[in-house]
């Protein structure tokens, strides 16, 4: 089968530079605009069913909180569901379902995003609606507090509920000197418990307004459309000379020393070990480096044929997982991650030393051309499935303009990927892999919990 | 808002368009059956394949054995072992995923068409001529293995687990899909290729397929997928009935959040007011954000972040089932909102008015659900595996508007047993009543 796979690449590769140049011209029936008071509009056209996703994405995340403030950016996304001058609390939900539609929101660190899915037919309400709570959100104190309680149930079962979430939480506090990255979107939950009123509309009214927001309708739909019912909703909406001013935020100093971290708690019954180093993030124009970085979390973690995983799991017998994360799409500098569950009998330290020496032979081996060639081709060919769902292909658009990208750059990316040299790859990760930047963290059970579990397995056995 | 909601009202009589999509039953030269959507505009096709009996059909004594059985599809077949098989998924940039539930073996894959030919060899070589190596079998062994302790731990896993205890006893339905930690270590290469042989048969297969794909090469390919399958597997294991007591049970966990599921019986698939059972649960527990649960529970109160119900008709028994989580300190009174809600609906049933919007809002989002590849092949499989035909997709929506005020009545009396309704919490509850002993 190698040998005839190898044969079947070939032949694939070799028509692949024709489509690959297509790819970018047709694959995506994409179209931007921007409307008088500066709101960016993205359209992707997908006629197959009479389908459409409608998206407002605010150039606003949790990374932009005052601090002391922190887990307001999404307490407020949940506030927006309570209603404005001219809707009731739930109405917005309750329009969006009578309609046969859903609807949700999140926050990130760079963003939030609020989204519906409809009929065709009714994009103009959701238009409406959203318009109207970009600026006219009307809360009350009684009904702030009762989401608060929900906010901070939501936290419990995210992350009290869960030790992984926990040490994760600690590891991001550790790796982010001074970058709001290092505090939980969630919010810190000594924090969450005071958040008021006031620190919600002092985030609404610093950061919602249609000069601050890209609209991005996906489906059903042609651009002239959209633009008719965007100018009529959202072209009725002033912009706001106090919002969008460029976002700063305080960055990272020179660090200097690695940072380790051992977590316990009796809720571990599958101890593990994470490293994370500082990476960064794609940048308008120069984005070369974070596409090698996104090859470099492919070639390392994968899948089954990943150095990780091959070294780890199949030769070295010494881990259940070994994964590799990487996420370029930021606005600032982010991290390139790892994680090992070691298999029964194998420490953390000895997991960690694998990890360590399986990545010190990749740098000095390279990478490996077939494996290059078959990551690659598997991006291109993401880019076909990827045609079947346009929400997320809305969803890349709406990320990375949030995230201080261009629509340029949202289109100059999949063709960079493939341009990207093995040579690159390590160069890159050299670059990374600095101890002095990273953080190294152990989750596991105390050790008398580790040794009651030890002995109720044996005697199981 | 009038404004707002009185142009709704002329939309929502309009109706939204239903998504034009044309079903053929494409019956092969081998005498399969199968479902298409044929649509050649994205160069790939999405297929499902079910097969009934899953995990429900381990052997006495062997539970986990389907499940790992189906974890090892990917991990070496013919002459490839695992990285092997990867490295060809890889180098057609197919995706194969395989997994196992108490009542099915799923297969989905998605293919491009230019290298269509070989990713069905390929996905042929796991099916019918999986490998199960020794070193596979301990590879995979050892993650299932980490999967089962980390479910000990794991507050839903934990109440799943003594919720279908408590349920269905020593029916598999009783016990994790996974199996245990004793049952996954001795297990034997011939237990798996036992498993194996029991799930994987012609004659429980059931097939979808759409996007870029004719019936005829449809046919030939299932032909050349599944021919050399065994004719036949093991047979299904027996009907159980639902018996449960109202009350709450406790399992007590150090965690700042209890976990609780919730439920009694069900109703069949079959039954003739599954659609009002339907409609009903969409009033009650239903995921939107206007279900009165969500509404009590989180909007009112503030007590939970997500809870939800739904109806799980399975094949040898129904479950009514719902999930809520609560700080320690208030998951007694979510409880008890939800006992009450339970309550009320059975004896009052629901309002004109909550009808109305439940039934919009389903037959609106039906046509919606039709949106893609992936999405159809999904929803075409799951459809011959309720018996449905493809008839059925221009006269749901039909069915649904026919439900009465008096239906829901009726069946809001018959299927909601606020008398039945049993708890399992998992945390460190206070203030709430229990009845059932630790386990």
């Amino acid at each position: 089968m190698t040998r005839l796979a190898a044969a079947l690449a070939a032949l694939m590769f070799a028509a692949l530079p024709a489509q690959a140049q297509d790819i970018r011209e047709t694959l995506e029936e994409v179209t931007t605009f921007e409307l008088d008071n500066g709101m960016e509009v993205v359209v992707v056209e997908d006629h197959r069913a009479p389908v459409v996703v409608h998206m407002v994405w605010y150039r606003a995340g949790a990374a932009d909180e005052q601090p002391g403030a922190s887990g307001v950016a999404h307490f407020l996304e949940h506030l927006l569901f309570k209603g404005t001058d001219t809707l009731e609390p739930g109405e917005f939900s309750e329009v969006v379902a009578r309609n046969g539609g859903s609807d949700n929101a999140f926050t990130s660190f760079d963003q939030t995003a609020y989204y519906q899915r409809v009929a065709a037919d009714r994009l103009g309400l959701m238009m409406e609606m959203e318009a109207d709570r970009m600026v006219n959100l009307r809360l009350d104190r009684e009904d702030i507090l009762t989401e608060r309680d929900v906010i901070i149930e939501e936290r419990n079962m995210r992350v009290e509920n869960d030790p992984s979430a926990l040490m994760r939480e600690q590891l991001n506090a550790a790796l982010y000197l001074n970058h709001p990255y290092g505090t939980p979107i969630i919010g810190w939950r000594e924090e969450m418990v005071s958040l008021d009123l006031d620190d919600a509309y002092a985030y609404y009214d610093r950061f919602y307004a249609p000069n601050n927001a890209i609209l991005v309708v996906a489906g059903d739909v042609s651009p002239d459309e959209v633009r008719d019912m965007a100018e009529e909703h959202y072209g009725a909406v002033p912009a706001n000379p106090e919002v969008g001013a460029p976002r700063t935020r305080p960055q990272e100093p020179r660090q200097m020393a690695e940072r380790r971290l051992t977590m316990e708690d009796p809720r571990v019954s599958q101890p593990y070990v994470m490293r994370s180093y500082l990476a960064p993030e794609r940048d308008p124009g120069d984005q070369r480096e974070a596409a090698a970085l996104t090859l470099l979390e492919e070639v390392l973690g994968g899948g089954q044929t990943s150095v990780l995983n091959r070294a780890l799991q199949f030769d070295r017998k010494m881990a259940v997982y070994a994964g590799a994360f990487y996420d370029g799409t930021k606005y600032d500098d982010g991290s390139f991650g790892f994680a090992v569950v070691p298999a029964p009998g194998v420490s953390l330290e000895e997991a960690e030393a694998a990890l360590d020496e399986t990545l010190q032979d990749f740098l000095e081996e390279g990478v490996d051309p077939d494996q290059l060639a078959r990551i690659k081709f598997q991006m291109k060919a993401s880019r076909i499935y990827a045609q079947d769902n346009v929400g997320s292909i809305a969803r890349r658009y709406g990320r990375a303009l949030t995230s201080g990208l261009t629509v340029e750059d949202v289109q100059a990316w999949p063709a960079l990927l493939q341009e990207v040299t093995g040579e690159e790859i390590v160069a890159a990760a050299r670059e990374v892999f600095n101890r002095d930047s990273s953080v190294t963290a152990y989750l596991k059970a105390p050790e008398a919990e580790q040794d009651a579990a030890q002995e109720n397995e044996e005697v199981m056995q | 808002m009038t404004r707002i909601l009185s142009l709704l009202a002329a939309m929502v009589l309009a109706g939204p368009a239903l998504a034009a999509i044309e079903i053929e039953e494409v019956e092969t030269p081998g005498g399969f059956n199968a479902w298409l959507v044929e649509e050649p505009s994205i160069p790939f096709t999405a297929l499902e394949l079910r097969f009934t009996g899953g995990a429900a059909l381990d052997a006495e004594g062997k539970r986990g054995a389907t499940n790992l059985m189906v974890g090892l599809l990917e991990e070496g077949a013919g002459d490839m072992d695992a990285r092997g098989f990867a490295e060809a998924t890889e180098e057609l940039a197919a995706s194969f995923s395989y997994e196992a539930s108490q009542d099915t073996v799923s297969v989905s894959a998605k293919f491009l068409t230019e290298t269509r030919d070989d990713s069905v060899a390929l996905l042929r070589e796991s099916l019918v001529n999986p490998t199960f190596s020794e070193t596979a079998i301990e590879r995979v062994r050892k993650q299932v293995l980490s999967g089962l302790r980390s479910d000990r731990t794991d507050p839903d896993a934990i109440a799943s687990e003594a919720f279908d205890r408590t349920v269905f006893g020593d029916h598999p339905y009783g016990s994790p899909k996974k199996g245990t930690i004793e049952s996954v270590e001795a297990m034997t290469r011939d237990d798996i290729l036992a498993a194996w042989r029991a799930a994987i048969a012609q004659d429980r297969v059931v097939i979808s397929a759409a996007g870029d794909i004719s019936a005829e090469e449809l046919a030939s390919l299932i032909d050349e997928l599944l021919g050399d399958l065994p004719e036949e597997g093991a047979p299904k294991p027996e009907d159980i009935d639902v018996g449960t007591a109202a009350g709450n049970t406790v399992i007590p966990f150090d965690t700042p959040q209890s976990v609780a599921i919730f439920g009694h019986e069900g109703i069949e698939r079959d039954d003739e007011d599954f659609f009002a059972a339907y409609v009903m649960n969409t009033i009650l527990g239903g995921g939107g954000f206007e279900a009165r649960l969500m509404e009590e529970v989180r909007e009112k109160r503030g007590l939970t972040y997500g809870i939800y119900s739904y109806l799980m008709p399975m094949d040898h028994a129904e479950l009514y089932l719902g999930r809520v989580a609560s700080a320690n300190d208030r998951i007694a009174e979510a409880i008890s909102v939800i006992r009450d809600e339970w309550r009320k609906l059975a004896e009052n049933g629901v309002t004109e008015a909550e009808l109305e919007q439940a039934k919009t809002y389903l037959t609106g989002a039906y046509p919606l659900r039709f949106d893609g590849n992936g999405p159809i092949a999904r929803i075409l499989v799951g459809m011959q595996m309720d018996g449905l035909t493809p008839e059925y997709i221009e006269t749901r929506n039909d069915r649904i508007e026919a439900v009465t005020l008096e239906d829901i009545q009726r069946v809001a009396a018959r299927v909601l047993k606020p008398d039945a309704l049993r708890f399992v919490v998992v945390g460190q509850p206070e203030g709430l009543e229990t009845d059932a002993p630790v386990q």
